[in-house]
C-alpha cells in the first residue's frame, strides 16, 4: 500500500451557507468538480475508470459514470467507515483499487448540498421501524434525544472535561484559531467572519457543553481528487502527492458511533476512536508524530478534535485543551498547524473530503496559508464513530 | 421541575425487532432487564443474537434493581426536532448499571436541581409511557 498510489487532481466547488447553492442541484455539482479534478490532474474523463465516495453520497457512482460517458467502468466503491468518518477511506480505498489492479485513475467525491436536502444539525431519523441493527440500535437513542452527533458528541467530550479537566475556553482556542484560517482563505465560508475568544464564550448554548462556535458549519458544496499510479503519476500537471499510509477501521464496541451509541470500553470512551489507527498509520509509514509537518483533522465539534489530537499521539491523552490553548495548532508558527483552510467549523463541511484536498494543497505547496516546506500532513476523518486516516508525503 | 413525561411522546419510537423486544415489553412492565449471556454469564446491552466477550449465542434476560450513576452528560438547548421544541432544554444521560458490570443505557435524567448535575451522580430508573405500546425507562436522581 506504501506510496502505490498518488494524489493528481484536486477540485473544490463553491462553498455557501446550507440552502446557499440555487444555481444547480446537488448531483450536477459532484459532475462539475469532478471533471474539474480530472482537468486539474491534466487527463480527461476517458481516463477515468474509478469512483470512490462515502456515508451514502447520493450521487451514485453508476449514473455519474453513465452522464459523464466514461468508456469503461472497472470500480466502484462506497466504504461501510460510517459519515464522516468515511472520507480518508474512501481515498484508501481508491488507492487500493489501483494497487491491485482494479483500476487505474479514481475519483473520490463527495457532494452535499444540505438546503436541498436535509441540514445534518437537525435530527437524523423520524420513527424508525426497520429489522436492520442499526435500527434496534436507534431504538436505545432516538426517544432520548440523542438524536445527533451534536448530543452525542457532547456526552464524549463532557466525560473528558471530567476526567482530564478539559475547560470550555481551550474549546475557544480551536474555533478561534480555525477562525483565523478560515479569514485568510477566500474559498472558506467564514472568510471576513472574525471570532474571539469572547464570542466563543458568548455563543448561545447548543448542547452542552457545546455553544454555537464549537459546532462545524451546515454548508453546500462539493470536493473531489484523483487518483492514478506511480508511473503515471510522474506526467500528471502537477507534483504528485503520495498516499505514504492509510488505515480505516475502529476499536471494540463503537458500532456506528457516538451519534447513536455508547457502549464501547471505559478506556476507549473518552477517545476519538482514531488511536489504533494512528498505529498502524505511523508503522506502515515508518515515522513519528513529530515528523508531521501539518495535519487536517476532523473537528465536526471542537471538543472533539482534542480527543483526536491525543489518538494521533501529537500530545498525551487528556493534554488536548492546554496543547490547543497553547497556539501548536495555528498557522504559521504552530508547533503543528491543524485546519490550516479552516476545516469543517469555519471554511466548509463537505464532510472532511475538504481536509484532504487542503492536505494534498500543503504538500503541492500552493496552500493559501502554506507551512514552509511541509513534506507530510496527517489527514483523519469523523472522530467518535469508526473512522479512517491517511499519511499523505510529498 | 419534572414534566411527565419528561419528552413529548411525539418524539420517534424505539424500533422493536426479534432482538430487542424482551427489554421493550420488560419496559411495559415496569421492570427493566439486561440480556446476560448464559455461555460467559457476562451482561451487554444494546441487545444483540451473539455475545461479544464468547461469542455464544445463548442468553437469559436478567431483571435489574435500576440503580446507577451518571457516567457522562449533555444539555440539549437547541431543539433538533420539532417534537421538541417545548421540551428544551433538557438532559441527556448515560448511566452505568450498578448490578450490570459494563452495563451503561442512553436516557434522560428528569429531575435534577440546576447544578447538582455530574458525573458520578447516583439515580434510579423510572418508566414514562409513550404510547399504549411502548414505554421508556428514564432515570431520577437517588437522594438518600
Amino acid at each position: 500500500m506504501k506510496d502505490a498510489a498518488a494524489i493528481v487532481g484536486i477540485a473544490q466547488s463553491e462553498y455557501t451557507k446550507w440552502g446557499g447553492l440555487t444555481r444547480c442541484t446537488e448531483y450536477q455539482l459532484a459532475l462539475e468538480t469532478i471533471v474539474k479534478a480530472v482537468e486539474d490532474a491534466g487527463l480527461t474523463v476517458d481516463d477515468l475508470d474509478g469512483f470512490a465516495s462515502f456515508s451514502n453520497d447520493r450521487n451514485e457512482a453508476a449514473f455519474v459514470a453513465t452522464d459523464l460517458g466514461v468508456p469503461e467502468l472497472r470500480y466502484a466503491g462506497m466504504t461501510w467507515i460510517v459519515g464522516g468518518g468515511g472520507a480518508c477511506a474512501a481515498v484508501a480505498e481508491a488507492a487500493m483499487a489501483i494497487a491491485t489492479g482494479m483500476a487505474s485513475c479514481v475519483v473520490v467525491y463527495r457532494s452535499i448540498a444540505m438546503g436541498q436536502f436535509q441540514r445534518f444539525g437537525r435530527a437524523l431519523a423520524g420513527d424508525v421501524a426497520g429489522g436492520r441493527p442499526l435500527d434496534a440500535a436507534l431504538g436505545f437513542a432516538l426517544p432520548f434525544g440523542l438524536v445527533n452527533a451534536t448530543v452525542g458528541m457532547a456526552l464524549l467530550v463532557r466525560r473528558h472535561m471530567h476526567l482530564y479537566g478539559t475547560t470550555r475556553e481551550q474549546l475557544g482556542h480551536v474555533a478561534v484559531t480555525f477562525r483565523r484560517h478560515a479569514n485568510r482563505n477566500p474559498a472558506a465560508v467564514m472568510h471576513g467572519r472574525p471570532m474571539t475568544l469572547a464570542d466563543h464564550a458568548a455563543a448561545r448554548p447548543i448542547v452542552e457543553p457545546f455553544g454555537l462556535l464549537d459546532c462545524c458549519l451546515e454548508t453546500d458544496g462539493a470536493d473531489a481528487l484523483v487518483l492514478v499510479a506511480p508511473e503515471r503519476a510522474r506526467d500528471c500537471r502537477h507534483r504528485p502527492v503520495w498516499v505514504m499510509a492509510a488505515a480505516e477501521g475502529s476499536g471494540p464496541r463503537f458500532g456506528c458511533g457516538a451519534w447513536a451509541m455508547h457502549y464501547m470500553p471505559e478506556e476507549d470512551y473518552a477517545t476519538g476512536n482514531t488511536e489504533r489507527l494512528a498505529a498502524t498509520l505511523y508503522r506502515t509509514a515508518g515515522i513519528r508524530p513529530a515528523d508531521v509537518d501539518c495535519a487536517q483533522l476532523y473537528d465536526h465539534y471542537t471538543g472533539m478534535l482534542l480527543l483526536q489530537l491525543e489518538d494521533l499521539g501529537f500530545c498525551k491523552r487528556g493534554e488536548g485543551g492546554p496543547f490547543a490553548a497553547s497556539g501548536a495548532l495555528a498557522w504559521p508558527d504552530g508547533a503543528l498547524p491543524t485546519n490550516t483552510a479552516g476545516g469543517s467549523l469555519s471554511e466548509a463541511y463537505i464532510h472532511g473530503l475538504n481536509h484532504v484536498v487542503e492536505g494534498v494543497k500543503q504538500l503541492r505547496g500552493t496552500a493559501v496559508s502554506q507551512v514552509p516546506g511541509a513534506e507530510i500532513c496527517l489527514v483523519a476523518s469523523g472522530s467518535g464513530i469508526p473512522t479512517s486516516a491517511l499519511l499523505l508525503r510529498r | 421541575m419534572t414534566r411527565t413525561p419528561y419528552l413529548p411522546p411525539t418524539m420517534p419510537f424505539p424500533a422493536v425487532t426479534e432482538d430487542t423486544r424482551p427489554f421493550w415489553d420488560a419496559c411495559r412492565r415496569r421492570e427493566l432487564v439486561v440480556q446476560r449471556c448464559s455461555g460467559c454469564g457476562s451482561f451487554r446491552h444494546p441487545p444483540a443474537p451473539v455475545c461479544w466477550r464468547c461469542r455464544s449465542f445463548a442468553h437469559e434476560w436478567t431483571a435489574v434493581s435500576g440503580r446507577g450513576s451518571v457516567f457522562t452528560h449533555a444539555v440539549v438547548h437547541r431543539a433538533p426536532l420539532p417534537a421538541l421544541e417545548a421540551a428544551v432544554p433538557f438532559t441527556v444521560v448515560v448511566v452505568g448499571l450498578d448490578d450490570a458490570p459494563g452495563v451503561r443505557l442512553v436516557s434522560n435524567l428528569v429531575d435534577a436541581e440546576p447544578g447538582e448535575l455530574r458525573v458520578g451522580l447516583p439515580v434510579e430508573v423510572l418508566f414514562e409511557e409513550m404510547s399504549p405500546e411502548v414505554t421508556v425507562p428514564r432515570f431520577r436522581v437517588r437522594r438518600a
